[in-house]
């Protein structure tokens, strides 16, 4: 049966959340955006101690002896996500936790691997995991990875170069914490993307660099590092999924489906920001007595009101396409085509609704007093990140006419 | 709880109506929009559905299924995929029987409700527009004066569906009160009552195959039974289920428009392969399809809250601009696959564009 309620308890989460976002994340946002490189620690302190074990994060919504956990975990985590992006979108990427690094291992992992690696999580010292992808060479296309995993006895050796690693240096710099990168490498180039595995590298592990972090447009709270793999040798055991080359490329398949999980989560953040903007205009026009009249004839309405109203209206959309995303994953369903809708959806709209939020409050929009430039700024990398609006475009099209990546490229 | 699965009625329902617009109504969608002419076997076959009765309660003869904005959603999204003219051929009886079950008195329902649930097709219609480019449906130019205990009626409406064959028509006029302020007041009117004239049917761009009319009222004589309860209030709740069901119908039309585009693209091989394998063709089609689920979302987010009770007026409205929007660009997006093709009347992208101009001024020619 039809019903857009959040279940009580995803409610209350939701609220204590937004206590978080309103208290905890406003008041130092701009700071951390002017102090580029700078953490946050008395913000990541704080949420270590509140989200250690909170249930938020992708994931599998049943245990390892299947046993439902919470049937809706996922949508959980969208909700909460937003929340804390309403806060700030570069504080939360840098919040402390699994974070993707957590979901690869989630999506691929043994139940040893996850016991082994995911435990670090509960201790006493915030702890980061992340994912290293993107090369110099290749951004969207991870079959062109050039990273090399090889076999040596007990070991793999890793060589290669990533780079745009969210919260790598968090992850992989063993001063900040004892966290994990998750490392994408071919094990066969010959075998093209059927190659492809990932492996954990422990924070400190010899032969990995966090060789520097970027200076972005937006998001600045958060690192986005560059790693450097130097004959990094670690345990054979540290392969997520099995070290066998398939003759197809189903292994490969099952390292994309992480992004079936984690891409309603970003477009949860999406929404987060689009919303920030949305709700400080809300808050404008009214104070400026600019009324919004639902029902009135289209005629009558003004350039504002339209503009407001096709802003409140494509955010709900994208948050829509979200919720049903996280809903199909919950419920164990396939939603490859459904969460790239929603995230393809809300990356465009979130750009699109702070753009012109920027532009609805005149001069007062460009000026760095207040937050809707960095909005602006910070609502872009959701366009990009977890997969391009574009490829996520190409995977829908791809789904809705049943063509291979060859057939459709 | 969040959930997005219809329940097990709804679907029963949905499938019925989905093998309906195939199998009998989009396999007259061309001949019926050239003609101007909907077969009467097959607006019969239609009405045998139940749609119309099938809210009613038992005790007026029909089968007392409770009344769902959704489920009138999810109906009208797939009578219009087959096509608009006759989903809104075959729905117009709900334009009378929905709002007077919402908010007519004892004896308007007794006097109504049966005559909807016999063996035929009843035809009914509602009066909602103007012809006038400042129309607005909330400030009718339709004016309802207190005349002793009744009231009379004066003005003129446009784009009234079944205008030459309904008995009985829902009016939003405007209700003076004495004191200078107005409000609008949904009403019944039948179709003898003095004053009142049917104008030539319309010659429109789009909906060819639905008879529309003018409908001039000159100092009609309005009994005070004819007026719905609940004053303004009944007609935002009306407007809201008009919204719901235009939007829905939108939804069926783009998608219809979609479906017809994605199929001919994996056919139509241009420069060595087929033209959906080209990412400017693929990536029009994707967001076709995106925008087809996210209108829906909308919708039945919006006809939710209408079922629980509470106003949905923000949501529905917001709802219908964003598919009358979308539903206009997914059609020319599909018309623009075909190329050339898509501009001759071979093929039913043409009709699905034209009939979506509409959605963005329409007002109250469906009901959900």
């Amino acid at each position: 049966m039809i019903d857009f309620e959040l279940s009580p308890d995803i409610a209350d989460t939701r609220d204590q959340l937004h206590m978080v976002a309103e208290h905890a994340m406003r008041p130092i946002a701009r700071d951390y955006d002017e102090r580029e490189h700078e953490k946050p620690w008395d913000f990541i302190n704080m949420m270590w101690q509140l989200s250690k074990n909170s249930g938020i994060g992708p994931g599998a919504s049943k245990d390892k002896k299947e046993k439902t956990v919470d049937a809706e975990r996922n949508l959980r985590t969208c909700v909460a996500v937003e929340e804390l992006s309403w806060g700030d979108a570069g504080l939360y990427l840098a919040m402390p936790g699994p974070g993707l690094g957590g979901a690869a291992v989630m999506a691929a992992g043994t139940p040893a691997q996850k016991e082994r690696f995911l435990s670090r999580f509960k201790g006493e010292k915030p702890v980061w995991s992340a994912m290293a992808i993107t090369e110099p060479g290749c951004g969207s296309d991870s079959a062109a990875i050039q990273t090399t995993a090889v076999r040596d006895g007990d070991h793999w050796i890793l060589n290669g170069t990533k780079i745009f690693c969210t919260s790598g240096l968090m992850a992989g710099d063993p001063s900040k914490s004892d966290g994990f990168i998750v490392v994408w490498a071919t094990v066969d180039r010959a075998a093209g993307r059927a190659g492809i595995k990932s492996f954990i590298v422990n924070a400190g592990t010899a032969g990995m660099t966090v060789a520097k972090c970027e200076d972005k447009l937006g998001i600045r709270a958060s690192d986005t590092a560059t790693l450097i793999f130097e004959d990094c040798r670690i345990p054979f055991d540290h392969i997520l999924g099995s070290a066998e080359v398939p003759k197809t490329s189903e292994g490969f398949k099952g390292v994309m489906a992480t992004f079936d999980a984690t891409r309603p989560i970003v477009a949860a953040s999406a929404l987060g920001v689009g919303r920030a903007a949305l709700d400080f205009v809300r808050d404008e026009l009214k104070r400026q007595g600019i009324p919004l009249r639902y029902g009135v004839a289209t005629h009558k309405l003004t350039v504002t009101e339209r503009d407001f109203m096709d802003m409140e209206a494509n955010l709900q959309a994208a948050r829509l396409l979200t919720w049903r995303a996280a809903w199909m994953m919950d419920r164990g369903q396939k939603n490859n085509l459904e969460a790239s809708m929603a995230k393809a959806k809300a990356g465009l709209v979130v750009t699109q609704v702070t753009q012109k939020a920027v532009e609805l409050l005149g001069p007062l929009g460009f000026s760095r007093d207040l937050l809707l430039e960095k909005w602006m700024r910070d609502a872009k990398i959701n366009d990009i990140f977890e997969g391009t609006q574009q490829i996520n475009m190409m995977i829908i099209a791809r789904r809705i006419m049943g063509y291979s990546s060859k057939e459709l490229s | 709880m969040v959930n997005f699965e219809l329940d097990e009625e709804q679907q029963l329902i949905r499938d019925t109506v989905v093998s309906f617009a195939r199998d009998e109504i989009r396999p007259h969608a061309r001949e019926a929009d050239e003609k101007g002419i909907i077969p009467l076997a097959l607006i019969q076959k239609g009405w045998e559905l139940g749609l119309v009765q099938g809210t009613i309660p038992e005790e007026y003869g029909g089968f007392g299924n409770a009344h769902s904005a959704i489920t009138g959603s999810v109906v009208a999204e797939e009578l219009a995929y087959g096509d608009l003219s006759i989903a809104m051929h075959l729905l117009a009886p709900r334009l009378v029987t929905v709002p007077t079950l919402e908010f007519g008195s004892a004896t308007l329902k007794k006097a109504v409700l049966p005559r909807y649930c016999g063996e035929r097709f009843e035809p009914a219609s509602a009066a909602v527009m103007e012809p006038r480019m400042d129309f607005d449906a909330m400030a009718p130019t339709t004016v309802l004066k207190r005349d002793g205990d009744d009231y009379t009626l004066t003005g003129e409406k446009c784009l009234v569906p079944l205008g030459t064959d309904a008995h009985q028509f829902l009016v939003i006029a405007n209700l003076a009160n004495g004191t200078g302020a107005s409000h609008p007041q949904a009403l019944l009117v039948d179709r003898e009552t003095p004053g009142l004239t049917v104008g030539e049917r319309e010659r429109n761009m789009g909906l060819k195959a639905l008879v529309t009319t003018r409908l001039s009222f000159d100092g009609c004589k309005i009994p005070r039974d004819q007026l719905l309860e609940g004053g303004e209030q009944s007609v935002t709740r009306v407007a809201n289920l008009w919204r719901i069901a235009l939007a829905s119908m939108a939804v069926g039309v783009a998608r219809g428009a979609y479906d017809y585009a994605r199929e001919y693209a994996k056919e139509r091989r241009a420069f060595g392969q087929a033209i959906g394998q080209k990412q400017a063709i693929a990536f029009m089609l994707a967001e076709m399809a995106m925008e087809v689920d996210a209108m829906r979302l909308l919708i039945w987010e919006a006809a939710w809250k209408f079922d629980r009770g509470e106003d949905a007026t923000r949501e529905a409205f917001l709802a219908k601009r964003y598919a009358s929007d979308m539903t206009l660009k997914i059609t020319d997006n599909a018309l623009q696959v075909l190329g050339g093709h898509g501009y001759i009347r071979d093929h039913l992208v043409e009709l699905f564009l034209r009939n979506a101009r509409g959605f963005a001024t329409l007002e109250g020619l469906a009901i959900a």
